[in-house]
This record gives structure tokens, sequence and C-alpha cells, in this order.
């Protein structure tokens, strides 16, 4: 089955939220739109809208995470729904209960959506095709291959600063081969318009073929992010180091690493992203990630809208198809 | 017990006939083919009008799970099984548990497999003890005991050195050795062909470079060993150029490929269904015409079904974590002939690769319908169609790449050593 099939209704309107690949530049607007008209709900005495009262929202997080799983959580506690927090690396499936499993001992307990982290690619289009029709499923990061509301919410970081994505240069520096949320930034970028896409890291850490999904590959910092407006940084996992895709963290440094003076190549009101946990020294200067140009924090803010704004939606479909 | 087989199309490649044709089976052995043998009254006759008479398949190495992986499938299920997918010759790999590294599980596989009474099956015993890759098994013990090749299947030897014992000790007993061509370092993680596709899903991919690496090693120490080899599985165009090198070069190397990565290829991933997750991996469209033109032009001696049975919860998990394999037996004859082009790859080929063609890499008498051959015979209707929906399915695996398509072709009776082993309720 196709991401579109699985994750649209037959209205077109999200029914899951598991990869950017496929869905419209409508669709994503609308997106970014709703994800509007929830930030000012963080400003308010009383931090509630009651969109999801009465819901259940389950956060399966099969790997660590922080801050996707807070986010996660606080938005879904700011629609007002219940929320559990499962860490599943530490409990059932380290019991030996299988995956298909776990999904139906939560499914009895009649929740109605599922947050979930799983450490393989794909693991998100699985568990769709296993919970029942009235649950909603949001990716929130499966392996390689999707992380779907961290490229929205940089979508809207963009676009707050820079609304015209159809004049954009924009390049995604890093290690894209491990990295779930560079492929959903290129199908986002892509769909809503962006011309000019670039990946640029070392020859190990860019994924062969990659060229096919309408980007443009660079193994040089300050040619890749020539002119560029957006320049996001990808995290560089330590345990690269040791799969002979790196000599060390300093030679990736000296390479690849942005610092205030490589920014220079950049155009002169670029902006900086960084999806988190920062390594410091390795990807990015730190005068880079606390400097003016630096939209870190911003995004983590931005993360709870666009959070609320797909779990209203994706529940949202869901309440409609059960009248 | 005397069969007359009448006004079927009879392919039968070997002996190079495509036409309407009688088939006479008398004492469990063709007795000719055309007009009747002089005195021959039959007890039965079949009706093969509109059908297609062939030799029955051969099979180059299925998983049929038994022992140790009955919960999979067993022995009796997947012959049978085979026997309705068309197949009189079946040979079984040794990745069982135990291991078919010792001469009294073979023997105790055979007579489970004669007990049957149906399809034959052939056992293809242990390379290195345990298929661990260090110590050479007792090849002779188990060519005693009837294994008709040697094998690590996908456990690749590492030690090259070990390799390289084992293979000039099967050359010195005779053994045919199977070989399944993989360099294990670069394939190690890799779920699926390393392309395009791979990029797109970010599931870990296993270069085109890991099979030719393989390969070349597996060439080098077949040629200075003298062994007689056949390589399983061919999945890519630059394997294809490296066979039809050494062949050139005089090495008398054989080589098969499995169905599914004639009929599909990476871009069936997309969407991660588990059943597309095959060893070797489909790859890129390119590599697939490839294999095609190699079968037809016989650089490719062979079609495998590569058959690999899977309980449910072997393919019920996220990509990665499902095992990989396809059930085969059921849908290969539809398959098949979905290949067919009047041009490039009349039925004749194909059927020749599946018949005549595994059974010389094997060194049976099988395969063709000459007289006095063993009366081993697939009948089928070329045009039933049927819905490859799990319910239809012979084989306990239910794991097919071709689910919920529509099948055209069908095994409509299926006989071995004379007799009906199979008989199609359609």
């Amino acid at each position: 089955m196709s991401s579109v099939d699985l994750q649209l209704n037959d209205d077109g309107q999200l029914k899951h939220f598991l990869s950017i690949e496929g869905l419209s530049k409508a669709l994503l607007q609308e997106i970014l739109d709703n994800a509007e008209r929830f930030t000012t709900v963080g400003d308010r005495a009383i931090k509630k809208v009651p969109l999801l009262r009465g819901k259940t929202v389950v956060n399966l997080f099969f790997e660590p995470s922080t801050r996707t799983r807070s986010t996660f959580e606080l938005a879904a506690k700011r629609l007002s729904a219940d929320v559990m927090n499962i860490n599943v690396a530490e409990s059932a499936t380290r019991k030996g209960e299988s995956l298909a499993d776990t999904l139906r001992t939560l499914e009895a307990m009649a929740c109605d959506m599922f947050v979930v982290r799983h450490q393989n690619s794909g693991a998100s289009f699985f568990i769709a095709q296993q919970v029942a029709p009235h649950i909603g499923v949001v990716n929130a990061g499966d392996g390689r291959h999707s992380h779907p509301t961290q490229a929205m919410l940089d979508m809207f970081s963009i676009r707050r600063h820079k609304p015209d994505f159809e004049a954009l240069k924009v390049a995604i520096v890093g290690d894209v081969t491990h990295s779930r949320v560079a492929r959903s930034e290129i199908q986002a970028l892509r769909a809503l318009g962006v011309p000019d896409i670039r990946v640029v890291g070392p020859k190990t850490l860019i994924p062969a073929g990659i060229e096919s999904m309408g980007v443009s590959v660079f193994h040089k910092l300050e040619a890749g992010i020539a002119d560029a407006d957006v320049v996001i940084m990808l995290r560089l996992q330590e345990e690269r180091m040791q799969s002979a895709l790196l000599p060390s963290g300093n030679e990736y440094f000296k390479e690849f690493g942005l610092t205030e003076r490589r920014l220079r190549h950049a155009a002169k009101d670029a902006i900086v992203m960084h999806p988190g946990p920062i390594n410091r020294g390795v990807e990015i200067e730190s005068a880079v990630a606390d400097g003016p140009q630096s939209v870190i924090l911003e995004q983590v803010t931005n993360g709870i809208a666009i959070r609320m704004a797909v779990m209203s939606m994706v529940m949202g479909t869901q309440v409609a198809a059960n009248r | 017990m005397k069969l007359r087989i009448k006004r079927g199309r009879l392919v039968d490649p070997f002996n190079n006939i495509d036409e309407v044709r009688d088939v006479y089976i008398a004492d469990r052995v063709i007795a000719g083919t055309g007009r009747s043998p002089s005195g021959f009254t039959a007890d039965e006759e079949i009706n093969a009008q509109g059908l297609v008479v062939c030799p029955g398949f051969v099979d180059l190495g299925a998983r049929l799970r038994e022992p140790g992986y009955e919960y999979k499938a067993t022995l009796a299920s997947e012959l049978r099984a085979a026997a309705a997918g068309g197949f009189t010759s079946v040979c079984c790999t040794p990745d069982t548990d135990p291991v078919i590294d010792n001469d009294a599980v073979v023997e105790s596989v055979l007579r489970r497999a004669r007990s049957l009474r149906t399809v034959r099956l052939y056992c293809i015993g242990a390379l290195t003890r345990n298929l661990d890759g260090q110590v050479l098994s007792e090849m002779g013990a188990l060519r005693d005991a009837g294994c008709i090749a040697v094998s690590n299947v996908d456990s690749a030897v590492m030690d090259t050195h070990v390799l390289r014992q084992a293979l000039t000790y099967a050359a010195g007993l005779e053994m045919t050795v199977f070989m399944h061509s993989e360099d294990p370092w670069l394939a190690r993680q890799g779920v699926m062909h390393e392309g395009e596709i791979s990029a797109r899903l970010g599931l870990p991919g296993i270069p085109v470079a890991a099979e030719a690496i393989g390969l070349s090693r597996d060439l080098a120490l077949i040629a200075e060993s003298g062994v007689h080899a056949h390589i399983r599985g061919i999945s890519s165009a630059p394997a294809v150029r490296l066979l039809r090198d050494a062949r050139r070069q005089g090495l008398p190397v054989s080589s098969d490929v499995a169905l599914a990565n004639l009929c599909l290829s990476e871009e069936n991933l997309i969407g991660y269904d588990p059943n597309y997750h095959l060893r070797p991996p489909l790859r890129a469209k390119a590599d697939r015409r490839a294999l095609t033109n190699a079968l037809a032009n016989s650089a490719i001696d062979a079609i495998c079904a590569d058959h690999q049975p899977h309980d449910k919860d072997a393919k019920s998990a996220p990509f990665s974590a499902t095992e990989s394999g396809a059930s085969m037996f059921d849908t290969l004859l539809p398959k098949l002939l979905s290949l067919q082009s009047p041009s490039k790859l009349p039925l004749g080929q194909l059927i020749r690769a599946m018949t005549i063609g595994p059974a010389q890499i094997l060194g049976l008498n099988a395969g063709h319908l000459s007289r006095n051959a063993p009366a081993d015979v697939c009948i089928f209707d070329p045009d039933h169609e049927w819905l490859a929906h799990p319910d239809n399915f012979v084989s306990v695996g239910k794991n097919s790449p071709f689910l919920n398509e529509m099948m055209r072709g069908k095994a409509v009776i299926t006989i071995v050593d004379g007799r009906v082993v199979y008989r199609a309720d359609i």
C-alpha cells in the first residue's frame, strides 16, 4: 500500500500522519496554517483548547527521546487529551512481546491515537496497518525513513522567516544516510515548491541514489551552502565513527562543521536550523548555534504548535469517520 | 499400470518437441510419445485437450523446514504444495535444526519423504559442520546417505581458506557444491537492494558489489579446486557478466535465478510489505532485464522457485525485523507463464529452465520425456484463472509477494514415477 493510500481517507483528509511523501502542497499548507492558530495557545493563562477532550493519546516510544516525546505530550495536553507515555524500550518488548501484541494490548485499553517512535524504517506503516480502524497513528520517527512532524515544524520555522518557499535555496548538511529528518524535509521542501534543495556531507553519509528525490549533492560545505537562505544541520551520531563511515569527530568538524566564518558563504540573512540535540564542536560551533542567525530554540517552540495541528487534524477525521 | 495422456500440447525442450502429441506411460517410465507403442493398451486415459503436458518441474533448493521449524511448514505440507505446483523433484536445503550435516539426519528426512509417496525429495547436505563455516562436514557420509549436493546455503563461509579446502575436498569426492555468492561484510546489515529506493525508504541496502565480490571470490576458488559448482540465485547485471566471462574461459559453472528476481524489482518495496523481503534482494529494473536476457540466451541455466514458507509471525513486524523469503510453490507456474514472450522467452525456454536445466545441474535422469525416462509429468492448464488468496494456497506458508493477484495457469495433474500424485479439483 502506498503512503498516500494509507494515510489519507477518501476525502483526502489525514487519517494517519506517517510520511510527507505523496502529500499535496495544499495539505501541508493547511497543517502550517492550523499550527499558526495554535501558537498563541501557549501564551494564554490557561494553555488549553478542548479539541481532544475525552480522547486518549498513547506516546509509544520504542526508542529513547526527550524533546519529541515531551513536545508531543505537551501538544496532546494542550488539546485536552489524556496522555499515556509508554517507553517500550524498557518494557514489554524487552520481555519478548511482539510489536503486534503490544499494539493489541494497548488497543484493548480503548486508546484513540498512537504517537509512535520506532527504530525500524517503515515501522509506522506496519503499525498503521495493524491498528483498528478508529485509531489514528502519528509517526514520531521510524528508523531512517520518516519524521514528518519534525519536517513540518522546520517548514513552519522557515515560513516564519522566509515566507516565499518558491524562491528558496535550502542546504541540508550532515549525515543524510541515517537521517529520517533529512528524508522528510526533502519531501516537504519539494512539495512546497522549493526550487533548490541541496544535501551536503561526506560521501559515506550521503546515500547512493538520493538525487532521485530531487536534490543536488555536495561534498564540500562551502560550495553546498553557497548563497543558501536556509542551512539545516543534522546531528552526527557517535556510533558512525565505529562503522568506518568517518575517521573522527575532529575531522568531521574540520570538513563539515558550521563555523561563523563558513556561514558567510550562505546568504547574508540565512537562518541556521538543527533538529537537536546539538553536538557542539562536532557539527556546529557554539557561536553559530547561539548566534543571531540560529532559530534552533524557536524550532522547539514551534514543534508544539505543529504537533497540535497534526493531532487535531488526524483526530478530526477519525471522529468524522465514526459518526 | 498403463496411462495414456491424449491430445495435450507436449512441450519437451530436451527433445525439441512442442506440438500436440499423446504421451504413453507404462511401468513407471515413458513408453513413448506420438504414435501408440505396439501392443499398448491403456488402463487409464487422461484427456489433456487444451492443456500443456511437460516434464515435471525440478526444484534446486527449497526450505522445507523439517526438522526443527515445523511451526513454519513440514515435509508433508510442502511436498504436497510442490505436487500441486507441478513439481516432481524437489531439493531440500540443509539449514534445518538440526542441520543436515550428518547421515542420520539425511536418512530420517529421506525416509519421511518416501513414506509420503509423493514428489521425489533430494537432500542437499551442509558444506561445513553446522553451517558454521569452520570445519568440513563429513561429505562422504552425506553422499553415501543420499545427498545430491552440498552447500553452506546463505551462511557465507567467511574464511577463504576453509572455503578453498571445502571445495577442493568436494571436488575429490565428485560432489556438486551449490553456492550463494555474497560478500558477508557488505551484505551484513542490508535488507534490500542499495539504490534509489533504499535511499528513499531509509532501509539499509545491499550493494551490487556484495554479489560481484562474493561471486568473483567463489569463481576463483571453483576454478582452482576444479569442483563442479552451481551458483544459486543470481541477482544483478554484473553477476551475469562475471558468470558469462567465467564460462567463456571454460569454467564449467552453472547458475540459476530465483523466479521473484525475474518478476519483481526494488520498486515493489515501496510500502514496506515484508512479503517483498527476499534474499538475494529484488534489484533494479536494469538488473531484472539483464537476468531475463541471460535466461533467454541460456547464460543462466535454470529458474529456482526459492520456496521459503514462513509462519505468520515471521512476516508480522516492521520490514527490517522480518525474516526474508517467499512461499513460491503455489504461484510458480502462473508467474513463470507471465514471463512468456514469443520472440524472446517462448514457453519452451521457460519450461527448459524448470525441467532439463535443473535436472542436468543435479545430474538427474529427469526433466525430459524421452522413451524409458522416469514418468515424471506435469499437466497444466495455461488459461485457468485463480486468485492468489491465502485460502487457495496449498503451502502452509502464505508469505507470497503475489498475494491477492489474479493468477493465470495452474497444474492440473502431477505424475511421479508413473503414478498420479496430484489432481486439481477444477
